[in-house]
Formats: structure tokens, sequence, C-alpha cells
């Protein structure tokens, strides 16, 4: 324990880490339509193992904008969490929770960045609430921050943390829509420890 | 034609004259321009963690760390022909993205840790640095001329600035 690298980690539990992301998405996924008082359809979520200079690429580019929110996570499990959604999509997503009261085209209000945290907030929390459940763990966010800037900055906080374990990024995207589709993108990133926490609280070996 | 040589998130690369480096979205790394005014040769490293030694398990990336990154510029500047003794620096980056309430993690210091570990690094190299825009919160795009030592720096909702 301890001693694994992140590669070993997907290597052998890719598929358990992609049903912890799908059924994490989802339930965060229930909590924005609840929030929205909409259906929100979400296509299956890809897990993604990414070398650091795919990441910004798969977001379109590490100078798009995006908004970045970006939480610690403490408990049985320590490490942080970050939930990705382009502008335009996090735009969309404040139009609906302050009901129009942001016009399009205008700068984030600090209105509209707090909603956009608190959607973040309402988001990773179901998320982490079903890894929870799941893990049997606990497992509490600290509260978040958030920051609208380009991509590649923004992830180069997660990729610090992956850092230190390889070069590559685990991230999961998950694809929702209501009226317009919207990208967001989910990082857990869990302490080396951690991983074998989760691995064990699952029954599953520990190499 | 001059050509712009794109350098990834823990990435390395050397350029002549009149062509040039950038990274794009510079976060809580550190983009590290050095050039050689005689030979016109330049480089741009962007960095991610300060210290190589403090990695116990898995295998060495030399571009991600700032001591062995710059130290791996350097050599491969000096290849090209380029003096140690005259290169000089210019530096950016190592912003925090995320301000926490109540308090500076270690995850927040990531940014100024990896400045502090670049200038000694430099420092060690007697490589002067001409120039720094570190700091603050926000992201940072950069484009290096080794021609001129221009040091481009663009942010979001900012005027470009060169240092």
């Amino acid at each position: 324990m301890g001693d694994m690298t992140l590669e070993q980690v997907t290597e052998n539990y890719y598929d358990v880490l992609k049903e912890l992301g799908n059924i994490g998405a989802g339930n965060a996924m229930t909590a924005l339509s609840q929030m929205l008082q909409c259906k929100v359809d979400m296509k299956v979520p890809q897990v993604k193992l990414l070398e650091f200079s795919a990441v910004g690429e798969l977001m379109g580019g590490e100078e798009q904008i995006m908004v970045g929110v970006f939480l610690g996570v403490e408990g049985d499990i320590t490490g942080s969490m970050m939930f990705m959604v382009e502008e335009e999509s996090a735009r969309h997503l404040i139009q609906k929770i302050t009901m129009g009261m942001l016009p399009p085209g205008t700068e984030f209000e600090e209105m509209g960045l707090s909603a956009m945290k608190e959607v973040g907030n309402i988001i990773t929390g179901a998320y982490l609430n079903s890894l929870s459940t799941m893990t049997n763990l606990k497992i509490f966010p600290t509260p978040p921050a958030l920051t609208v800037d380009m991509a590649g900055a923004i992830l180069s906080v997660p990729a610090i943390q992956f850092g230190i374990l390889g070069d590559k990024i685990l991230l999961i995207q998950s694809q929702f829509y209501d009226e317009v589709e919207l990208d967001g993108y989910f990082i857990l990133i869990p302490d080396l420890e951690s991983y074998a926490k989760i691995l064990t609280a699952l029954g599953l070996p520990v190499v | 034609m001059s050509e712009i040589i794109k350098v990834g998130m823990a990435d390395l690369k050397t350029c002549v004259s009149p062509n040039g480096v950038t990274t794009l979205g510079l976060g809580s790394c550190v983009g590290i321009a050095i050039r050689d005014p005689v030979t016109k040769i330049g480089g741009l490293a962007h960095v991610m963690l300060p210290d190589s030694t403090a990695i116990k398990n898995g295998q060495l990336s030399i571009p991600k760390f700032a001591d062995t990154g710059i130290v791996e510029l350097v050599k491969q500047m000096e290849k090209l022909g380029a003096k140690r003794s005259r290169m000089v620096a210019k530096i950016a980056g190592g912003a925090t993205m995320f301000s926490f309430q109540g308090g500076s993690s270690a995850l927040g210091q990531v940014g100024q840790r990896n400045v502090e570990a670049t200038k000694a690094k430099l420092k060690e190299l007697k490589i002067p640095i001409l120039a720094e825009d570190t700091g603050k919160n926000y992201g940072r795009t950069v484009i290096f001329y080794p021609e001129t030592g221009d040091f481009h720096i663009r942010a979001v909702g900012m005027s470009e600035s060169i240092i």
C-alpha cells in the first residue's frame, strides 16, 4: 500500500474507477436537474487517462475559457476534486438558475459566480455522496473555490497533483444537455493512499 | 518565415531566431525563458513541480521539475551553440489559481514554491533573471522571441504585456 503508481491503479482498476465515475456523474446530473427543475439528460460518461498535453486539447485548447470549481476532500479519504465547464455552458446554467438575471454577453457578476459556485457545490457533493455510499467511507467536501480562466491554467492545479504520481491525469468527461449540450468534466484527485482505501472498501485486492 | 514552437505542460523546447517558443495557459506552473543574446538561441521550459528529489516512485520526467528541467534546457541550448556565461532568463507563471477561505494549503503554495525553486536553480547556474511576472491568481500564455528577448504575456481580460 502506498507504493502504487497511478499507472498500476488504472491498469488494474480502470473499470472500477469508470463505474464510480459513471454513478457519481449520474447522481450529479440528477442533483443538477432538481436544481434547474428541468430534465437533464446525460450520455454515458467517458473515463479517460490522458497525457497532460492531451487534456487541454480535449477541452478545446489550453486557452479555452472555462469555469473551474475546486474543493478539497476530507474524511476517510483525502484529496481534492474539480468540476470544469466551458464558459458558455456555465453562462447558460447561471442564466437558468438566476432566471435570466444575467444578460447574455455580460461579464460574470458576483451573483453569477456565486450561483456557479453553488452549482459546483451541488454537482461535486452529489458525486462524492455516491462514492461515499458505494465505499462506506466518510467523505466530506470542503467549501469550494471558483475561478474563470484558461483551461490550461485551471488544469495545472489537478495536473500538479497527478504530476507527483505520474505523467497522466484521470478525467471523467460527462456530456449533459437540457436545451443545449454542455460538456462537464470531473476530476477526482485522491491522494495515493486513498486509492488503495477506495479499492479495499470496494472489496478489491490492492497490489 | 518564422515559426512559433509550442511547448506543452511538463515540456521544454529550444529555438533559434527568428523562431519563437510559446506555452499556453500557464497556471501554477512556471515558464522559464532563456536566451543567449549573441547566438540568439533561446528556449522555454514549462515546469510543474519544484523538486525532482522529492519524488520517490515512478519514472522521472526531466522537464516536469524546476531543478531538472532548467538544467536540461541549458544543456540543449549549449548543444546548439549557446554559451552558459551569456545566458539570461525571464520567468512567468506560478499563480495561485484557487484561493480558499481560511488559509494557504500546501496545494495553494505550489505556484510560489515553483517560482522559488526556479530562482534558486537559475542562481545556482549563474543565469540572471532580467524580468518576471509571477504569482497572483490568474493564468498566463507566454511567447518568447530569442531575437529580441521579448517575453509576451497574455491573460484573460487583460491587455498583452511585454517584459
